[in-house]
């Protein structure tokens, strides 16, 4: 299958990316062709592979439920776009 | 001073015959003068210059390791505390690093000195380093060349001796691609051996830091430095890291070399091929046997990859959104305007594309034609080496298909960048460790990379295996002209 503009229109969206209408065709086009070499996937009957994670298989670790991390909180929010009060400003979302 | 490797230099400082300032010093004037090959993005002389004080002082009380006062570069995926940490994106152009990755804090307990921040693709998603938003690396051999990416910057700083060693990222050739196509030496270990904390993360089950270097011997002493476990990366692995200059001068008498028929086949260059050939004959006379393996998947690697690595990706850069850190759109309506307009502004057209793949990929009812297909697909590549493994200790072969490709020569088409990794992306998806050596020259006089692929956790033996052949040749000291 190949991408039209709504399909990207769409996937935009849900990447939260802007696009422009002159970047729809272009972009439209570069993902086809990328589809189009994803595809290959498809020549192989893979119904009795495990599909794989990780290289070793391994399973993530937990850790003991403590504090390990400092209040670093003023030196994180001194590269923020926007901060008050200890707090990342937003534009306003409820009404 | 230039031309010498970690270990001489290493011991030059112990001689007092050098100080760590002066190594600093001389390096970054040779960067400034150099700074046409566009390898750095930031350098913050005085830190630099700081920590080599710090170093001469250990190094006068006798309390100096191998590396204390080696000015090394590090490219700008990893967070170093303090300094600008722009991942070769607009969307980082910005940030200052609040905290060090564990292999930046690795380097700073054993005294070395960030020489700088190296320019990358942009999100380390790219095989020329054209895709940076610093610009483009030219290659030292060949200034109409790229250098490799994603980590050019770092190649070319090598290769044109403006760093003494640097560090590099792979996830799916990005250490071994431009090693070769600059004629030095980079090791990705095997996956979790190096920890992943603090280094932005592209696709995290791929993802892999190592160094890039003059040499095995260089390679062998970053790498000391860099592995071990970490608990802050919850995919690190709790393996025994051994002394890897150790093993260096072991004989490889009787090592048995395997040779992929599927790498040596069609799309193959000429030239690339001679020049692997005449190292293998090389590998011959030093004892090593040679048997023919399979590794039948191979072709599908790529399209493997670029489900799992794109869909990992959008999964990694969702955190860019302009609220905690980074570029923030000047102008917007409301939150997702923020967001969408934040993320359309920050991020370069690879980056987007990999980010809409990887969305596609994951979205509602395509999860299991391409993420699972993608991940059994993996289990088959990964089977193949196993298999291979089975007859052989170290596999050898070309790292890329051709020599240096020029700049702007593949730029308007992504599938044909793509293609250019297709020896190097296996490796990432099984998680081995994969080095590239010099072996030669090409026809249009550029580098050519001899690749060499271990089992899993024996560094040592790739490194030794290496060590072996520069040994017996010199391709590895070559300088590329004007830069002598």
């Amino acid at each position: 299958m190949s991408f039209d503009r709504k399909d990207v229109i769409k996937i935009a969206h849900l990447a939260r990316l802007d696009i422009t209408e002159a970047e729809v065709a272009a972009t439209t086009e570069s993902l086809s062709r990328i589809l189009g070499l994803i595809e290959q996937m498809n020549a192989v009957d893979t119904k009795a592979v495990a599909p794989m994670a990780h290289p070793q298989d391994a399973a993530l670790r937990l850790r003991d439920d403590r504090v390990t991390e400092p209040d670093q909180r003023d030196k994180f929010q001194k590269i923020a776009p926007a901060t008050e009060a200890g707090l990342y400003l937003v534009p306003k979302v409820i009404e | 001073m230039f031309n010498k490797t970690v270990a001489e230099l290493s011991a030059l400082l112990k001689a007092k015959k050098a100080s760590s300032v002066e190594l600093t010093q001389g390096f970054l004037d040779r960067i400034s003068k150099n700074r046409d090959l566009n390898a750095f993005i930031s350098l913050d002389p005085e830190r630099s210059l700081a920590q080599a004080r710090a170093a001469d002082e250990r190094l006068a009380k006798g309390q100096a390791g191998p590396l204390t006062g080696i000015p090394i570069a590090q490219k700008d995926i990893f967070c170093a505390d303090g300094w600008l940490t722009t991942c070769g994106s607009k969307m980082l152009s910005n940030f200052v690093a609040p905290y060090d990755a564990t292999v930046i804090e690795r380097f700073n307990v054993a005294g070395a000195v960030c020489l700088g921040k190296t320019n990358m693709d942009e999100f380390a998603m790219g095989s020329s380093n054209e895709t940076s938003f610093y610009g483009p690396v030219k290659n030292p051999w060949d200034t109409q060349a790229v250098p490799g990416g994603s980590s050019g910057g770092s190649a070319a700083a090598v290769a044109a001796r403006l760093a003494p060693a640097a560090t590099g990222t792979d996830t799916g050739g990005s250490i071994r691609q431009p090693a070769a196509l600059t004629g030095i030496t980079g090791i990705k270990p095997s996956y979790g051996r190096v920890s992943r904390y603090g280094m932005i993360a592209f696709a995290s089950s791929l993802d892999q830091g190592g160094p890039m270097t003059r040499s095995a011997e260089d390679a062998a002493l970053l790498l000391n430095s860099m592995c071990g476990f970490d608990p802050r990366d919850s995919t690190s692995v709790d393996q025994p890291v051994p002394d890897f200059t150790a093993s260096l001068n072991n004989s490889i008498k009787g090592l048995r070399i395997g040779l992929p028929k599927e790498y040596l086949g069609a799309g193959l260059s000429a030239d690339v091929a001679k020049a692997v050939e005449a190292a293998i004959d090389e590998y011959k006379k030093l004892g090593a046997e040679v048997v023919e393996v399979s590794l039948p998947n191979s072709q599908l690697a790529i399209p493997c990859y670029y489900v799992l690595a794109p869909a990992e990706a959008s999964s990694n850069l969702a955190r860019f959104d302009g609220v905690r850190y980074g570029h923030r759109a000047p102008e917007y309506k409301d939150l997702t305007d923020m967001y969408c307009k934040t993320r359309a502004q920050g991020f370069g057209a690879e980056v987007k594309r990999r980010i809409l793949i990887g969305t596609y990929v994951l979205s509602a009812g395509y999860y299991d034609a391409y993420y699972l297909q993608a991940q059994r697909l993996r289990r088959l590549i990964t089977d193949d080496f196993n298999r291979a493994f089975e007859k052989c200790d170290v596999i050898m072969g070309p790292t890329t298909p051709t020599t240096a490709f020029n700049l702007g020569a593949k730029t308007d088409d992504p599938v044909a960048m793509y293609l250019s990794d297709i020896y190097t992306i296996s490796v990432n998806l099984a998680g081995l460790p994969g080095m590239s050596i010099p072996a030669g020259f090409g026809t249009d006089q550029r580098p050519v990379g001899l690749q060499l692929i271990g089992k899993y956790f024996d560094e040592a033996r790739l490194l030794n295996t290496a060590h072996q052949y520069q040994q017996a040749t010199d391709w590895h000291k070559q300088t590329p002209k004007g830069f002598v």
